[in-house]
């Protein structure tokens, strides 16, 4: 395996835990509702992956079991803000500090335990491709279904009648409440997947990108995610872009430290951060696009007259 | 005015003692109302008389406390906006409940429950669009219509889920009056059909014109039945007010007093601020000591991106632009330009003219603690808290705000108090330019009429009055001369005496009429 192909796989590998997240947080917000607890909930789900797949054996039931603590964590955020009506920001931070107090209680005893990996899939003869082969033949299963649900999410929010509903309550809640959409009912469904898929983005990082737990090892992915979606203007591929792009500055700025650029190491660190916000803020530049995408009532709250 | 009892003739819709309460106030008050089929009937009431709450429970965005809904002779309970269109109710919502980002076609397959297409919702809005001589891009992307196109697609919208009764609430508020000449034409060929309509409004005349029979509401409680084309508009508007509305006086312009230019705009253009606002193009207009300027114009033309650069929320680049009492004030801020001898009244009365949950005698501070600095501050920036509590109570006198305690908060105040308040603050300062924008938007009839006796008062006293506002009758009322306002541009001011509803309405309408906007840079 050459340099090149290494590197390739690592940027993969950087990017997908961002683009789950990203993902859900933008149907999230796409709904109309702002979840600052991104982070808490990735950390959640990567202590709940590498303990049910440390206790099991099974990477597979790890992931499972990630989803349902992500879900089960942002519906605690749902029925705060949309039930009981709390500011959207501040829910969010307290989520992401109680994920990050509760992870670390719960990861206690797992700390420096081996973890369970999960295989990579390799599809014969085409795996064996040179460059490209290990890169899009074998991949671990978690990297496909982000690049299918990017996909997908694409397809629900442009082509599915439920997607234009979704996208109506992100615009306007009071309008799609007069026209009798259930504005409550689809923005916790929409929260839900946000959690769900930060949830999977956590156990990414405990069972393929480093299998072992570590307190507070999402180190702040959770973060980026959220100004990915806001950077990437709440388009899929825009986001899949700014995913690949953070990583592969990330990756190339260590190779860069390893081989002793004349650059301070300061810098280097910074650079992903840089490129991405530069690159996306550029991509984003027509206004008018971002404002057709922007969900007009993101972060406001709801209370249906009756 | 009995309904039918018997089965098969019943009434369309037979409403008896609805009502609904919002804490201790009766928004509707054991209304009773009937719709037979093929009828235009009108509710007619003042701001705030309770019709908007009474169609929102017709259509099952509200829930009543009490009361009965019979649908084609059944007892019905209609829980949800879904269920009224299954029952044949549709409505055209006065605060249009589209949504900007999407296209009209989008925004009309919301409202349809099936699995339609678009493209088959596209074709079928267009087709019935063209039928009825409402044409419409179903592409279009309702951020870049005029308020106009949005109603055809409410209506279109209601259209295709082929109601039997369709309310329209308050239609044609929005409208140029050639646009509300199509918009009757297509109610009476509905009427022809065989569809009723429960017509919202607080315009007279059409109602006379276009409604077989009214329903007038007043604080909620039906207070009369009529035929509306056998009663004469001030018959009407007596029972909607309960009183005599005292007409507006306008003496005479005197001859010497039109040379001194108080308010001159002069090349004032704007870039759109964000993509679905309207750019401002070479705008000239002055504004002499002792007159009234209307502005006119279909909202969302300018206007309110015209009131923040003359009020100087928005500065100019360059100073001339803007000349107050023969100063340049382009670059100058609100404090500035208000020194220099100017008020302004912007529309929205909560959050911007008033800060809600501030006392009366706070907000009165918060507008003049700089023009007023030596009566209302002291030492240091102290504030003379008697001074100003007086001076609240001489405005309160002056415009008669009725209000609930001796110096409540803004919030607590009915609209047409509040912006009694909120004008005579400005009055009491006697300025010699006054720019006021919507000054009479959802204010009762009485209390409208303070508002422009006052606002003509002042200019006869020797100040320059410039009023933009939607309301044409109130601009014929007050006005010496009407400008209007369509796309960013401004028209030549129509003397008053040369003006005319069709006029105005044309110049309202642009140069094509039914025009789309331009502001569509794909």
């Amino acid at each position: 395996m050459g340099m090149v192909e290494a590197i390739l796989l690592t940027i993969a590998t950087a990017a997908t835990p961002l683009l789950l997240a990203a993902i859900g947080e933008l149907v999230s917000e796409r709904s109309g509702v702002l979840n600052l607890g991104v982070e808490g909930m990735m950390v959640m789900g990567a202590v709940t992956g590498f303990a049910v797949a440390y206790t099991t054996g099974s990477p597979w039931l790890g992931a499972v079991a990630a989803i349902v603590v992500g879900a089960l964590f942002s519906l605690l955020f749902g029925f705060l803000t949309l039930t009981l009506v709390t500011n959207q920001v501040a829910t969010g931070l307290a989520l992401t500090l109680l994920g990050l107090g509760l992870s670390g209680m719960i990861g206690e005893r797992f700390i420096g335990l081996p973890g369970v990996k999960m295989e990579t899939i390799s599809i014969p003869f085409l795996s064996d491709l040179p460059l490209v082969g290990r890169l899009v033949f074998g991949q671990d299963p978690i990297f496909y279904i982000s690049i299918a649900l990017t996909a997908a999410v694409t397809w629900f929010l442009f082509r599915s009648r439920a997607g234009l509903t979704m996208r109506a309550v992100g615009d306007s809640h009071d309008s799609a409440h007069a026209l009798g959409i259930k504005v409550i009912a689809i923005r916790y469904l929409a929260v839900m997947f946000g959690g769900a898929c930060a949830g999977l983005a956590g156990a990414y990082l405990s069972l393929v990108y480093t299998p072992q737990w570590v307190e507070n090892m999402t180190a702040g992915r959770g973060w980026i995610a959220l100004a990915l979606v806001v950077f990437a203007s709440w388009r899929p591929w825009r986001v899949l872009a700014g995913a690949y792009l953070f990583g592969a500055v990330s990756i190339g700025q260590l190779h860069a430290q390893a081989l002793g650029i004349g650059i301070p190491s300061q810098f280097l660190s910074a650079l992903p951060y840089l490129a991405t916000i530069v690159v996306l803020v550029l991509i984003s530049r027509n206004r008018r696009l971002t404002m057709m995408n922007t969900p007009a009532s993101l972060g406001r709250p709801f209370v249906p007259d009756r | 005015m009995a309904a039918e009892s018997a089965r098969g003739d019943a009434a369309l819709l037979d409403v008896r003692g609805l009502t609904k309460l919002f804490g201790e106030l009766r928004a509707c008050d054991g209304v009773d109302l009937t719709i037979e089929r093929g009828e235009i009937h009108a509710l007619l009431g003042e701001n705030g008389a309770g019709k908007s709450t009474f169609v929102k429970m017709l259509f099952g965005s509200l829930e009543p406390n009490a009361g009965e809904i019979r649908w084609d002779g059944r007892p019905t309970a209609i829980a949800s906006p879904g269920e009224a269109r299954g029952l044949g109710i549709g409505m055209v919502f006065q605060h249009f409940s589209l949504f900007e980002a999407l296209t009209a076609a989008e925004n009309i397959a919301l409202s349809l429950d099936s699995r339609t297409r678009i493209s088959t919702i596209a074709a079928k809005a267009q087709a019935l669009s063209h039928s009825y001589g409402l044409p419409l891009d179903p592409y279009a992307l309702v951020g870049d219509l005029s308020v106009g196109e949005r109603q055809r697609i409410e209506i279109i919208r209601c259209l295709l889920q082929t109601p039997e009764l369709i309310i329209l609430d308050e239609p044609t508020s929005v409208l140029t009056p050639q646009e509300a000449d199509k918009l009757f034409e297509t109610l009476e060929r509905l009427r022809s059909e065989g569809k009723s309509i429960l017509y919202i409004s607080h315009r007279l005349e059409e109602v006379k014109r276009l409604c077989d029979r009214a329903t007038v509401l007043r604080n909620g409680k039906v207070v009369g039945h009529c035929d509306p084309r056998g009663e004469s508009a001030a018959s009407l508007a007596r029972m909607m007010v309960g009183d005599e509305v005292k007409a507006v006086e306008r003496p005479p312009l005197s001859e010497r007093a039109s040379t001194d230019k108080l308010l001159r705009i002069e090349g004032l253009d704007r870039p759109p601020a964000t993509p679905f606002s309207i750019p401002l193009r070479n705008i000239g207009l002055a504004v002499h000591a002792g007159e009234v300027i209307g502005i006119a114009g279909v909202a969302g033309n300018g206007q309110s991106e015209f009131f923040e650069a003359v009020s100087g929320e928005v500065r100019q680049a360059s100073p001339g632009t803007i000349r107050i009492r023969g100063k340049d004030a382009g670059r100058a801020g609100i404090t500035e330009r208000r020194m220099m001898g100017a008020a302004f009244v912007p529309e929205e009365r909560l959050g911007h003219a008033a800060a809600p949950a501030m006392k009366l005698s706070e907000n009165l501070l918060l507008s003049r603690h700089a023009t007023d600095a030596r009566a209302f501050l002291g030492r240091a920036g102290v504030v003379k808290t008697a001074a100003i509590t007086a001076s609240a109570r001489r405005i309160n006198v002056a415009m008669d705000v009725r209000k609930s305690g001796e110096d409540p908060a803004a919030a607590s105040l009915s609209g047409g108090n509040l912006q009694k308040f909120i004008i005579g603050r400005e009055l009491d300062r006697k300025p010699s330019v006054m720019v006021v924008n919507q000054p009479t938007w959802g204010v009762d009839a009485g209390a409208a009429a303070r508002i422009r006796q006052s606002l003509i008062e002042l200019a006869r006293n020797g100040s320059a009055v410039l009023v933009i506002s939607q309301d044409l009758d109130e601009l014929f009322e007050i006005s010496d001369a009407i400008c209007v306002m369509h796309n960013g541009e401004l028209s030549e001011p129509v003397p008053i005496t040369e003006a005319t509803f069709e006029k105005v309405g044309l110049l309202m309408g642009g140069a094509e009429p039914g025009h789309s906007a331009a502001a569509g840079a794909h």
